[in-house]
């Protein structure tokens, strides 16, 4: 069964960055992801919904292909970006610093707050002092965090509570100037005030990237979604904006879902 | 009844954990009762700064073998720290988990060798390699440190996979997905999180080559004098006890017991330092 995804139809005047082609997914003998087709719309965020096991962590490991590291994944179709396929022909290290991924775990790295920020733009090549230090402020202040740490940038990262860690690595995630930024359930571990901070920097920060976040929440993917992907077992079932799939989905299993039937 | 039983049981336990500890202070007080008096009578100082070792004229200065173990450490070390270290890595990070399955267990057979073995090996092949080629008697510095950093190998690796291995996996991806190289996560962020686990190989690693005495006696030739090259002979601490141990009575006897005083304490000290450089971060 193939599954078309209207996104594209409804917003052919923009201009679309990710389109995802017949993609298939297998882990060893599992087949994970069955012929996905999707296209993603820059400046906005998509909300991809779903129960565990249903392969939307996967989808999002794909985009950065950190899918890779698993010896035993093979696929098959293709993921264009910007029109060229991701997976020919272009470094997974560049792909990567070009999409910014925030992991269900905030993970900051074994070192300082502002050692882990700068982290990357060093890797990508970048010594100077001040530029570093401007990258540091900049990424903290889109990510809400700035006036919390600001007087205390060298403390270890691991002393930051969950919500502000889990800020850290969004700025972290910023600091490489990314086109797009992968949230795989990024306020799973969080409480409600941390989560609302996050939503709020994810709606400051569509405007300038496109955000697609793995969530099982239906509730923030009401939230923060402006479009909406529900997967089900290793399928695309429907993708729509979220207004219409929150109230008059297409699919029946779409709607018991969103209405907590199973999942 | 099952009262009884579990408290028989806890009892037994914590006097069995207690022996243990009870022997380490039974050794530990057993080498200082029948070292310290000579150090004493000898003074400390001179005992450890003094190089005439002539112990059938009463005279014991232990100094050119306290420098000959710790050079013959320091080589183990420079020699098995980088080797095993870089075997770690690639074992824990390039090979396939089904290879390195069987790879470790191989490498770990390295620590069931018998030393005297080792030994062996070293007086017939490293030996006669090193006096051809470097000059020198061959029984040296550098053949005691070449064979000791082999043999101190299997602990570095097999402990620094452990601690590399137990780096979770989401620090990795972290890394790779800010755009690392697979290299760039490993020297950046997996060896700076294994760390303690590291040092505590290396730590072990050292305990090993300074209390190594037979693959020793049989390579570094054993000549009580101040090593002025690694191409000179020299004795530790150690084979020191085990040559004249045979034969010693009396001040003698006892001045190879304060040798034993004087390796327990540069352990300890080594010990320290090495636990301080592991909490200092």
């Amino acid at each position: 069964m193939e599954v078309v995804a209207e996104l594209a139809l409804q917003n052919n005047s923009m201009n679309n960055k990710i389109s995802v082609k017949n993609l298939n997914v297998f882990f060893g003998d599992k087949h994970v992801l069955k012929n996905i087709n999707l296209d993603i719309t820059p400046n906005k965020i998509l909300a991809v919904i779903g129960p565990a096991g249903s392969g939307k962590t996967t989808f999002l490991r794909c985009l950065n292909r950190l899918n890779d590291l698993d010896p035993e994944m093979k696929f098959t179709g293709e993921i264009l970006f910007d029109g060229k396929n991701i997976y020919q022909g272009i470094n997974p290290v560049e792909l990567r610093r070009r999409v910014g991924m925030i992991f269900a775990l905030p993970i900051p790295l074994p070192m300082s707050i502002f050692e882990n920020i700068v982290y990357g733009p060093k890797l990508a090549g970048i010594t100077n002092k001040k530029e570093l230090n401007g990258i540091v402020e900049k990424s903290l202040k889109d990510a809400f965090l700035w006036d919390e740490v600001k007087d205390r940038l060298n403390d270890p990262a691991m002393k930051l509570s969950g919500g502000q860690q889990q800020r850290l690595c969004i700025a972290r995630a910023l600091a490489l100037k990314p086109d797009i930024i992968l949230m795989d359930e990024p306020c799973s571990g969080l409480d409600p005030i941390s989560t609302a901070k996050i939503e709020e920097a994810m709606r400051q920060l569509k405007k300038e990237y496109m955000i697609i976040i793995v969530t099982n929440n239906t509730k923030q993917a009401a939230r923060v979604g402006d479009y909406t992907a529900f997967f089900l077992m290793g399928e695309l079932i429907e993708s729509n904006e979220t207004g219409k799939i929150f109230t008059s989905p297409n699919d029946k299993r779409t709607e018991d879902y969103i209405s907590g039937r199973f999942g | 009844m099952k009262n009884t039983k579990e408290v028989v049981i806890e009892k037994s336990l914590f006097l069995i954990a207690l022996s243990a500890i009870f022997m380490l202070f039974l050794i530990a007080i057993f080498i200082f009762k029948e070292g310290t008096p000579l150090i004493f009578k000898v003074g400390f100082k001179n005992f450890v700064t003094s190089s005439k070792w002539f112990p059938l004229e009463g005279q014991f200065g232990i100094f050119s073998m306290i420098l000959g173990t710790l050079w013959i450490t320091a080589g183990a070390l420079i020699i098995g720290v980088p080797l095993g270290l870089s075997c770690a890595i690639f074992l824990s990070e390039f090979v396939p988990r089904r290879i390195m399955a069987i790879l470790k267990p191989t490498i770990e057979l390295l620590a069931g060798i018998p030393s005297v073995v080792y030994g062996f090996i070293g007086m017939v092949v490293l030996v006669p390699l090193i006096r051809e080629n470097l000059g020198g008697p061959g029984l040296s510095i550098l053949a005691g440190s070449i064979i000791l950093g082999i043999m101190i190998l299997p602990t570095i690796i097999s402990i620094s996979i452990d601690a590399i291995q137990a780096v979770p996996r989401s620090y990795r991806e972290g890394s790779l997905a800010m755009g690392a190289t697979k290299w760039q996560t490993i020297h950046m962020v997996v060896l700076k999180a294994a760390r303690s686990g590291i040092v505590a190989s290396i730590i072990l690693g050292m305990g090993r080559a300074i209390g190594e005495t037979m693959a020793v006696i049989m390579v570094a030739g054993n000549a009580v004098k101040i090593p002025r090259s690694i191409l000179d002979p020299a004795r530790t601490l150690t084979t020191n006890i085990a040559l004249e141990m045979g034969f010693a009575a009396g001040d003698h006897r006892q001045a190879l017991f304060a040798t034993g005083v004087v390796l327990f304490i540069i352990i300890m000290i080594l010990n320290i330092i090495a636990n301080y450089a592991v909490r200092k971060r």
